[in-house]
């Protein structure tokens, strides 16, 4: 599995690095950061609620 | 929500003729021309359903959103207050799709734009837009400015001070004895303060920011009496706005004049006019939810001694709270600017949306038995009551904190909580835009 994630569209919701804390972050804008971009197996459940909780769809989970 | 800038009845213009920001409203509702098309279903040629349409259990959507989900999803109604068309999009899917669309606006001085109150024409002229109303670029621009203060560890940093301002109000309750009524004594203040922590409102105008800001949605004052409110509160921000000009301190009116300088993408209006939209977007919302949730909780007892027990579900029930209420339903209006195809049917450029999120929240097809209370419900977190999209409320994270504080609080230092009042005397915001209730009496 590979995430990115488009900091243009970001709006800041935080609701990944909520949610999947050591896969995003936000950095002092406030706009995600992918921390891991090939995170572990057991982590698929948490980045994909993330991915799709995301109001401004910047996340993609390849793979 | 944007319609929560409006007040909750009509009230004469000649009072709040000043009130540019707030779009005061009304004198008497001139109705609109109609057009056969618009208060027929060309379909079938009957009347269109009106919206709003009311909440017949406080716990549940309005019963026609179920049919409508099933039958006719993204369907069109005539809005009460002028008889004008508007589309009602009512399924999850739908919904997250019209709010993630960039060709709809969120302008409401576009013709076409679904009010749900009357607001005189010149009054809309007038009206210094609101982020909450501002399309790209000019949204992301104030956005990108503000989304600093509302991040998660921004919010972590937040939290001991939420925490004592809602001790203190539970100390003040518990001084006090029961029976108190839990909106004056902790919904309203508590949200107030958090926001005057925000905006770095200097300590000892606390109180006054308190009074105006419960006056505008107190719906026993008269129009005088809420005209004043208004227009002090206005006068205050503005002051606020000068005071930090020139005195910077640590707070997000600070920082945004601090960024600003190199932006310049605001003037002294527009930061009065954001400073508003704090307390517009952060105050009643965040009141009405900490008071209905207390309410859903007391009329499930089983659920609220789990929670008692495991303060660990906590952030669980938050978001089945805020679900199951979604009290901003029609928060989430829109106006499209190209047409749009949705569910099959296809919405011409000009056209008002209304894309509910109360109705996508109690969506069968996410929500398995949708209004059940159910604090441990897994999906809970999908819900739209924050809407989806570039506009997602800006404030969730805090709003979340604070109610997370709030309900905690009150289950572990006042364990005996209970009602003081038969429910069936509980009156419901069934008038307003934002749900709530408007007392919840309560001793233990
Ligand atoms: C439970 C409490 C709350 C609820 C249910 C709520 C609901 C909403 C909704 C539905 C929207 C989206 C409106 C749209 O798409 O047109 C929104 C936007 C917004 N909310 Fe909240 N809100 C709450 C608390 C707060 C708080 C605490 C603040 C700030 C202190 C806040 C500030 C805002 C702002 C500034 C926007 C506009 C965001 C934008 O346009 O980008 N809200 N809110």
């Amino acid at each position: 599995m590979r995430v990115t994630a488009e900091r243009d569209r970001c709006v800041g919701s935080g609701q990944c690095a909520l949610l999947s804390p050591e896969v995003f972050d936000q950095d002092d804008d406030g706009l995600v950061v992918v921390l891991r971009e090939e995170p572990a197996e057991e982590l698929r459940g948490e980045v994909f609620q993330a991915a799709d909780l995301c109001p401004a769809r910047s996340i993609r989970v390849h793979g | 929500m944007t319609a929560d800038i409006l007040p909750r009845r009509p009230r004469p213009a000649s009072v709040t003729g000043t009130d540019v920001t707030g779009i005061g409203a009304a004198d008497t509702v001139r109705k609109a021309a109609m057009t056969q098309s618009a208060d027929t279903a060309p379909e079938t040629g009957a009347p269109l359903p009106q919206f709003p349409m009311r909440r017949t259990c406080p716990f549940s959507e309005p019963r026609e959103y179920a049919e409508m989900r099933a039958d006719h999803p993204v369907s069109r109604a005539a809005l009460k207050v002028n008889g004008k068309p508007t589309w009602l999009v009512t399924r999850h899917e739908h919904v997250r799709q019209v709010l993630g669309d960039s060709r709809v606006s969120s302008n409401l001085k576009l013709p076409g734009y679904p009010h749900q109150f009357h607001i005189p024409e010149e009054m809309l002229a007038q009206v210094r837009l609101m982020m909450l109303n501002l399309d790209p670029p000019e949204h992301s621009a104030q956005r990108r400015m503000l989304i600093p203060e509302f991040t998660a560890r921004r919010v972590k940093e937040m939290r001991p001070r939420i925490q004592q301002i809602v001790d203190e109000h539970v100390d003040a309750m518990l001084a006090a004895g029961g029976p108190v009524d839990l909106v004056t004594a902790l919904a309203l203040p508590v949200p107030s303060l958090v926001i005057c922590e925000l905006l770095g409102v200097p300590y000892e105008d606390h109180a006054r920011f308190e009074e105006w800001s419960a006056a505008m949605m107190n719906h026993d004052l008269s129009p005088a009496e809420y005209g004043a409110a208004v227009q002090a509160l206005d006068m205050y921000l503005d002051k606020l706005v000068t005071l930090k000009e020139n005195e910077p301190g640590d707070d997000l009116i600070s920082r945004f004049l601090e960024k600003n300088r190199t932006e310049r993408i605001a003037d002294h209006v527009d930061v009065v006019t954001m400073a508003r939209l704090m307390l517009v977007g952060g105050h009643e919302t965040t009141a009405n939810m900490i008071a209905l949730g207390v309410l859903a909780l007391l009329r499930h007892p089983g659920q609220m001694a789990e929670l008692q027990a495991d303060p660990t579900l906590l952030p669980g029930a938050v978001e089945e709270l805020l679900r199951v209420f979604s009290i901003s339903d029609s928060g989430t209006a829109r106006v499209a600017v190209e047409d749009i195809e949705v569910g099959g049917v296809t919405i011409r450029a000009g056209e008002g949306i209304l894309a509910l999120n109360n109705a996508a929240d109690h969506d069968e097809s996410v929500f398995p038995d949708p209004d059940t209370l159910d604090i441990r419900r897994k999906e809970a977190r999908s819900h739209l009551a924050f809407g989806y999209g570039i506009h997602q409320c800006i404030g969730a994270n805090l709003a979340r904190a604070e109610l997370e504080a709030v309900y905690g609080t009150l289950l572990r230092r006042i364990p005996g909580l209970r009602l003081a009042a038969a429910p069936e005397e509980l009156r419901f915001k069934d008038d307003a835009m934002v749900y709530g209730v408007y007392e919840l009496p309560v001793t233990w």
